[in-house]
This record gives C-alpha cells, sequence and structure tokens, in this order.
C-alpha cells in the first residue's frame, strides 16, 4: 500500500526544517573555541567549491560548455564582476557555444 | 545603519541569479518527481515546504520506493546535515540579542546557495536579507518543479542548459573575490575543486550521493585547513567589517 503522498511531504519539511531551525535558536551566544571558529571560517569556501566542480560540467549539455562557463566565471569574478554580471556570463557563455557545438 | 528595507530589497536583487539557477535545476527535478508518482501540485508544495534539492531527490524517490515515514525521516536529515553546519556558521554572525523570530527566519531561509550569499556579506548576518533572496528564490524552485513535472521535456534543453549554470556562476562570485584577496582560501579552493573532482571518479566513494559527498569534503578540507592554519580572532572579527567583501 502506498503512503499519504501529503504525509510524506510533510515529515520531508519537517526534517528539513529541524536542520535548518535548530543550530540558530538554541544557540544563543557565539562559540569562542579557536579551531571551530577557523572551521567555520573556511567552511563556506570549501562546500561551494566542492558543489561547482566538477558538477558544473554535468549540468550542461556538453562538459565542454560547462567548463568554459566556469573559466569565464571565475575571471569575471577574479576582475571583480557583480555576482550577477558573473551569473549572466555563465550562462551566455553555454548558451553561445552550444550553438557551435551542438 | 542599513534599513531592514533596503537590506531586504538587496536580497531580492542577489536572489535573481539564484532564482533563475534554481529554475533549471529543480525543472529537472520535477521530471524526477514525475516518475515517482508526483503531480504538479504535490511537486509544488513538496518544493514550496522543504526547499533542498539532495534532500528532495531522496524524499521522491524514497516515496516511488514505499519507504517507511521513519526511513524518509531519517534519509531527510542525514542528506540535510550540511544545513546543521550552516545554521552553526550563521550562529557566529548572529548578534547575541537576536529575537526568536529573527532567529527563526535566519534558520528556514537557509539554503546553500543563499547561505553562501549571506555569509559573504560584511558585518552581522542580517535576516533580513535572506529572507528577501529566499522571497524571490523558493517560488522560483516551486513553479520550475511543477513545470518540470507538467511540461516534461517540452522546454528547449539549449534553455534549460544555459540556465543550470547561473547557479555556479553565482557560487564563484562567492568564493573567488575572498580566494584573490586570501592566498590560503585560494588553495583551499584549489584543493576542494581537485578533492571534488577526485571524489566523484574514485571508486566506492563516487557511489556515495553528491550531497553526501559535500558535507565529508567539506568537513574533511575545512577541518585541515583549521588546523593547519588557523584564523586568529583579529582576521576573523576583521573579516567581518572587511567592506571588500561586499557582494
Amino acid at each position: 500500500m502506498q503512503h499519504n503522498i501529503y504525509i510524506y511531504i510533510a515529515v520531508m519539511a519537517l526534517a528539513t526544517a529541524a536542520c535548518r531551525v535548530l543550530p540558530v535558536t538554541l544557540i544563543r551566544r557565539p562559540i569562542e573555541n579557536q579551531f571551530f571558529q577557523s572551521f567555520l571560517y573556511y567552511v563556506p569556501y570549501v562546500t561551494l567549491a566542492v558543489m561547482t566542480f566538477p558538477a558544473i560540467l554535468t549540468a550542461t549539455q556538453s562538459p565542454l560548455s560547462g567548463a568554459a562557463a566556469m573559466i569565464v566565471g571565475i575571471l569575471a569574478a577574479w576582475f571583480g564582476a557583480s555576482l550577477f554580471l558573473v551569473a549572466g556570463m555563465s550562462c551566455l557563455t553555454v548558451f553561445i557555444l552550444e550553438l557551435i557545438v551542438i | 545603519m542599513e534599513s531592514n528595507r533596503a537590506v531586504f530589497l538587496q536580497g531580492m536583487r542577489h536572489g535573481i541569479p539564484i532564482a533563475l539557477g534554481y529554475f533549471a535545476v529543480s525543472f529537472s527535478l520535477g521530471i524526477t518527481a514525475r516518475d515517482c508518482g508526483f503531480n504538479a501540485f504535490q511537486g509544488f508544495l513538496a518544493s514550496y515546504t522543504t526547499y533542498a534539492s539532495a534532500g528532495q531527490y531522496i524524499g521522491f524517490t524514497l516515496y516511488a520506493a514505499n519507504a517507511t515515514l521513519f526511513q524518509l525521516a531519517v534519509m531527510t536529515l542525514i542528506t540535510n546535515l550540511r544545513y546543521l553546519l550552516m545554521g552553526f556558521a550563521l550562529n557566529q554572525r548572529l548578534p547575541e540579542n537576536t529575537s526568536p523570530m529573527k532567529r527563526l527566519i535566519t534558520g528556514l531561509c537557509i539554503t546553500d546557495e543563499i547561505f553562501g550569499i549571506t555569509i559573504a556579506r560584511p558585518g552581522s548576518v542580517n535576516p533580513f536579507y535572506m529572507l528577501g533572496a529566499w522571497t524571490v528564490a523558493a517560488p522560483m524552485w516551486s513553479v520550475g518543479t511543477a513545470l518540470g513535472i507538467v511540461m516534461g521535456n517540452l522546454l528547449p534543453m539549449r534553455l534549460v542548459s544555459a540556465l543550470s549554470v547561473a547557479l555556479y556562476g553565482m557560487f564563484l562570485s562567492v568564493i573567488i573575490p575572498p580566494a584573490r584577496r586570501d592566498k590560503i582560501v585560494c588553495a583551499f579552493v584549489a584543493v576542494s575543486f581537485a578533492s571534488s573532482y577526485a571524489a566523484s571518479q574514485l571508486p566506492m566513494v563516487k557511489e556515495l550521493s553528491a550531497g553526501n559527498r559535500t558535507i565529508i569534503l567539506t568537513v574533511v578540507i575545512s577541518a585541515i585547513a583549521a588546523i593547519a592554519f588557523p584564523v586568529k580572532k583579529k582576521t576573523a572579527a576583521v573579516n567581518k567589517e572587511d567592506p571588500g567583501n561586499a557582494a
């Protein structure tokens, strides 16, 4: 017998919300431990880098356009382009390249 | 002092590339949802209440496999463990006297991408910035899922393909400027790229879900960086006020 799909959706939402809300609501003051602070300083950079590559290669129709989008994105961000411009240039790179490649 | 309204609007602007990326990703998530037996409304509802790509993917497939609610809860918790980590990081930057309501908003607005742009903003975390980004991004995530269910393969792949890198372009715009300023961050970004690629190729490791690989690599690499190059308290504090850090 199949479960009620709405109960499924509710359990999924509640379990996810628990992960999101617990740390910020249970802990009232910043943790002073130096290792912990250093660890958290590196977390965002590491996690976003890990999520970007190699996933970007399989997000597009051709790995080539994904790789090109990554290079364009890195260069644009390095030279100070805004968040929106970096994202837009990456998209445009893929669109133009795939007109040629595919 | 920046007004909450201005911060909310800035969050909305920064939420636009996130929303574009979400649309492309959730569209393909919708195709999975349809295969697992979700109709457009149910997919929309699941996306609006959970908004977690890997978590939902697992949830959809578990539903199709007729797994128990307990299994579903446990797997959802495991897949979304990284949000706990992000919550800890955000907590360090929340003023101690933040009201419970604002803490709730901060927590509930966490997604990989919104966390990324929030942590890159200088100063303490402003829940209204996150809420602004979420207000723009979450509907697109939900509509994309529903459209994926309804339209399947009708949207031109060319467009989906181009939109899908918006998300990664945004990640790059968050990590590259600090990497340019801080050689250690730069080195660890490179290490992260390489390790992530290796993990996707290595036998055994590559069988893990992308979400689990992400959390394992994040914990291991960040811990190594923290032990080898501890951040002095002063540096961490300076980083908070560094105006060059503005997204």
